[in-house]
């Protein structure tokens, strides 16, 4: 068996040599440099632009503003695209844009013979603008009389949607009628989640080249195949002119699931004829002009029965959205959605979602795609009602959680299988829960202990919302291993060494006979819509195993032919056997030098096939935190801290810990320290940097355990479900209810940071 | 303008033009072909830049390269024996899954190397204090401290016999 087993990742060795190349590693030198003026207000217009000085300088070769660009808008998310145009993706910014709608937007260009030359003519173009107030938050943005950011959207509203389930036969007609219902406990709670950053470790880069009348761009991305498409929309040229390569990413989560500057950096390269330009952001820009998660802000009600069972629930999201669409209302909508998804609504489920435009930059995909703030809300609300009704919060969770077979009665998505509640009961006795509740009963004093906990439920990819396919393709080598070639891409998470394992499975060879090709070239790669929604274990997946499949019965195909016996044959190790006895018959090395070479049938062996998912699937799993909190200074230190997943089989356990850790840490910062800060005044980003932004270093952590409950889907193909970013779903709301357990203090906005804890502290009459 | 920098990078001695104002990071990056030098902040805040000088980890993002005259200076690069085995803080990183994305890696490896050369030994708080300089967005330094642990006790147990 070569799933299952924790293989060391076929990258490494690479990596720990510094031999892996990432996209500026394999970037020709010297090189044209671009540098992008960004708008030093947050709202309005460019007037006018003076680049007489800035293109005087020596060294440049071209400015470029705002006034330059074509005239049409293009989209920018790592979604499928939609051949129905009522579902495509929101088409709202232009290469660089006159109307400004955040703090820093992209006016201008200049390339330049280097990077110091190109900075230096940034600084003498002159601008003149027309100045709005900067609107931050949804309600500023939504009130009378404000400038739409876009016109198409008057109100700044993007989108709002509403939906109810169906309900059983009753006395009541909507969820409003169960959640005002008087012989219910009626539960209603406000919570906020705060806008922070992906900071992986690479800052977006790229460089682009015309090559034989086509433009090639080698980027940082998670989605090649994607950019290629987006390239061409927003250049106005054909997609099949549009060449992406994608090396080795410094990790992505989600900012590289969205077209970032790859369109931009083509552009300019066309301007100065196609020579090289290489685009390459600062870690600022990349806070303030890439992706982030959403702020989003949950009003919920629930209506509970005296068994402690959930009735109804309400959950209205608004979600901040920035000066640009991005994703667009998918995030928020997912919010909504996974709200209503882990716990089972006994009659009634409304909720109500917003997608509002402001000024602040503009938020994105971010690992959990709105799961993490709807995860924060929901846990926060099921620990609250347990406190104000007096449930046991593990016991409240644990009979309402979905039941398997569960089949969401809006967008079909089934349980297929589930651990959840063997991941609680896991948890529960690793942290030693039921002590530990017990013994922080009524504690006293400056320092004081709490144990807490949260649960989650995720899809695995993204049907039935949106497309799910992935192509895969196995090419024989002279020496019986083989290649294995996706679109799907590794990007840090492991992809490339549990794509081997599949392959290897598939055909029945050892895992390091399969050579994956890391890097996609969009001209060879197989179409896949690349890494996200923890799909591509699930999604590329089917796809590796059919080509797989299919390889092994070409090669045994030829076996049969060579061999001229009866019998049925199979692939062991390396060697045609005979299924039966197990007798080695042929390595596959002599069978494929025969294939290569034979003057009598000479065949180059590969298998090629497109797997399109109409599946999905839960994974489950649950955060126990234990923290002691120092109330006069405010500061929470975790003391011990474990996840336990339910992703279905794993294919590689070390990898899938690795991972594990990583959302942990990720919620840890999400918790207690990350959040961007704007200036209210002016719109500006206060600490769009790695000394201002708090991300947390390992100093600020606990060791991190991550445990599994192994299920065995029966739509995974290797019985496998999502697993990349559910790690960092339950932790801020484990460590918010341990605060509340610790202190009664009930602190509904994240982060927790100090400053805020002081205010609840004083407010709860602890200070 | 141009100044002539004399240095030793990754044991071979090297003599090359560079810009007085450029940096350590761009000089190995941009001149001499050595990508593991990766960037990611261009300030000193992330880490994943470190080399060593004169054996002592230093952010070369913010060392200026006219400040490495005469100075032994080692990248990733230069971690492999002459047979190509893997120095252990390598290994370990390998087998206890300390690799992700990679991108900070060649960066926490250096300031391994010289904690693991160090001779001493460290608490598990020890350590964390020690690579706190470096940023890692995938791992949450669960494994990194693994391998940097495992690479100082292998190393005190070997060293000597």
């Amino acid at each position: 068996m070569e799933v299952g087993k924790s293989v060391p990742r076929v990258d490494a060795f690479d990596k720990v040599t510094g031999r892996a190349r990432y996209a500026d590693d394999l970037c020709p030198r010297p090189v044209l440099e671009a540098k992008i003026l960004h708008s030093t207000i947050a709202n309005g217009w460019v007037k006018s632009m003076d680049i007489s000085r800035a293109q005087a300088l020596p060294g440049v070769v071209k400015v470029l503003t705002c006034f330059d660009v074509p005239a049409h808008q293009y989209p920018t998310p790592g979604h499928p695209w939609s051949v129905e145009e009522a579902h495509q993706d929101v088409s709202d910014r232009k290469l660089l844009n006159r109307r400004v709608r955040i703090y820093g937007d992209d006016i201008a260009a200049v390339v330049a013979q280097d990077a110091l030359t190109a900075q230096r003519a940034l600084e003498l173009i002159q601008v003149e603008y027309e100045t709005y107030p900067p609107l931050l938050t949804p309600e500023q943005a939504m009130a009378d009389g404000v400038k739409p950011l876009h016109e198409e959207f008057p109100g700044n509203v993007l989108k709002r949607h509403v939906s109810e389930i169906p309900m059983p036969e009753s006395d009541f007609k909507c969820a409003g009628d169960v959640l005002s219902f008087p012989g219910y406990h009626q539960f209603h709670g406000h919570y906020e989640t705060q806008q922070v950053q992906h900071c992986h470790l690479e800052n977006p880069v790229s460089w682009a080249y015309v090559e034989g009348g086509r433009i090639t761009v080698v980027t940082s991305t998670q989605i090649p195949h994607i950019v290629r498409r987006v390239v061409g929309q927003a250049l106005g040229i054909p997609w099949g002119s549009v060449r992406i390569l994608k090396p080795y990413i410094g990790g992505g989560f989600g900012n590289k699931q969205e077209v970032l500057y790859e369109p931009l950096n083509a552009w300019l390269c066309t301007q100065v004829g196609g020579r090289t330009v290489r685009l390459d952001l600062s870690r600022e820009e990349t806070f303030q002009n890439t992706r982030s998660r959403h702020p989003i802000s949950f009003d919920v009600r629930a209506a509970v029965d005296g068994d402690g069972f959930l009735m109804a629930r309400e959950c209205i999201a608004v979600s901040n959205q920035g000066g640009y669409a991005s994703h667009g209302h998918a995030i928020v909508s997912n919010a909504v959605t996974g709200f209503r998804q882990t716990y089972l609504d006994q009659l009634a489920h409304r909720s109500e979602a917003w997608t509002v435009y402001t000024n602040i930059a503009s938020p994105g995909a971010m690992r959990g795609y709105g799961i993490p703030q709807c995860n924060f809300a929901c846990e926060c609300m099921m620990d609250d009602i347990a406190l104000q009704f007096g449930l046991d919060p593990y016991q409240f969770r644990y009979q309402n959680l979905m039941p398997p077979g569960y089949v969401d009665p809006l967008n079909g998505i089934t349980c297929h299988s589930t651990g959840a509640r063997e991941c609680l009961e896991k948890g529960r006795e690793f942290i030693d829960w039921d002590r530990l509740r017990r013994e922080y009963q009524g504690q006293s004093g400056p320092v004081r202990r709490g144990v807490g906990m949260a649960v989650f439920s995720y899809k695995t990819g993204v049907w039935p919302i949106s497309l799910e396919t992935s192509s895969a393709r196995v090419v024989l080598n002279q020496d019986g291993t083989v290649q294995l070639q996706l679109g799907a891409t590794e990007i840090g998470q492991g992809g490339d060494t549990v794509f081997s394992q599949m392959a290897a499975q598939a055909i029945g060879i050892p895992t390091e006979d399969v050579h994956i090709v890391s890097t996609q070239d969009t001209d060879t790669a197989p179409f896949d819509t690349g890494a996200y929604a923890s799909r591509q274990t699930y999604v590329t997946g089917h796809a590796i195993k059919k080509a797989g499949l299919l390889f092994r019965e070409k090669v045994l195909a030829y076996a049969r032919e060579l061999l001229k016996r009866p019998g049925e044959l199979d692939i062991r190790g390396r060697e045609v056997v005979d299924a039966a006895s197990g007798e080695g018959l042929l390595t596959l090395a002599e069978l494929a030098s025969e294939a290569f070479y034979s003057l009598d049938h000479c065949v180059h062996i590969t298998a090629e096939a497109t797997s399109q998912c109409k599946e999905n699937t839960f994974s489950f799993g649950c955060c126990f935190a234990e923290i002691e909190v120092d109330i006069p200074v405010g500061k929470i230190k975790v003391l011990n801290i474990v996840n336990v997943h339910d992703s279905g089989r794993l294919i590689n356990p070390k990898l899938a810990e690795a991972q594990v850790h990583g959302g942990m840490s990720m919620g840890l910062g999400y918790a207690l320290s990350e959040e961007m800060k704007y200036d209210p005044k002016t719109g500006r980003l206060l600490n769009g940097n790695l000394l201002d932004y708090k991300l947390p270093t390992a100093l600020d952590h606990p060791e991190l355990h991550a445990l599994f409950v192994e299920t065995d889907d029966p739509s995974g193909p290797f019985g496998n479900k999502s697993l990349g970013e559910p790690p960092a779903i339950p932790v801020a709301a484990a460590v918010r209810n341990a605060l509340l357990h610790a202190t009664g203090v009930a602190v509904n906005t994240l982060p927790l940071s100090p400053q805020r804890l002081l205010e609840a502290f004083r407010k709860g009459g602890l200070l | 303008m141009i100044q002539v920098l004399k240095c030793t990078v990754n044991g071979k001695p090297v003599e090359l033009g560079i810009d007085p104002r450029e940096s350590l990071a761009d000089t190995l990056r941009e001149r001499l072909g050595l990508t593991s030098v990766k960037k990611g902040c261009e300030v000193g805040e992330c880490g994943a830049c470190t080399v060593l000088v004169d054996g002592v980890a230093i952010d070369s993002c913010i060392y200026l390269s006219v400040w490495a005259q005469d100075k032994h200076i080692l990248t990733v690069e230069g971690l492999q024996d002459e047979n190509g085995e893997l120095s252990p803080i390598q290994r370990t990183f390998v087998e206890e899954a300390a690799v992700q994305c990679g991108f900070c890696t060649p960066g926490i490896i250096m300031s391994a190397v010289e904690i693991v050369g160090s001779g001493r030994h460290y608490t598990r708080d020890e350590l964390r204090r020690l690579i706190s300089g470096h940023l890692c967005r995938c791992t949450g330094y669960q494994n990194i401290l693994n391998a940097v642990e495992r690479a100082v006790e292998e190393v005190h147990r070997t060293v000597g016999k």
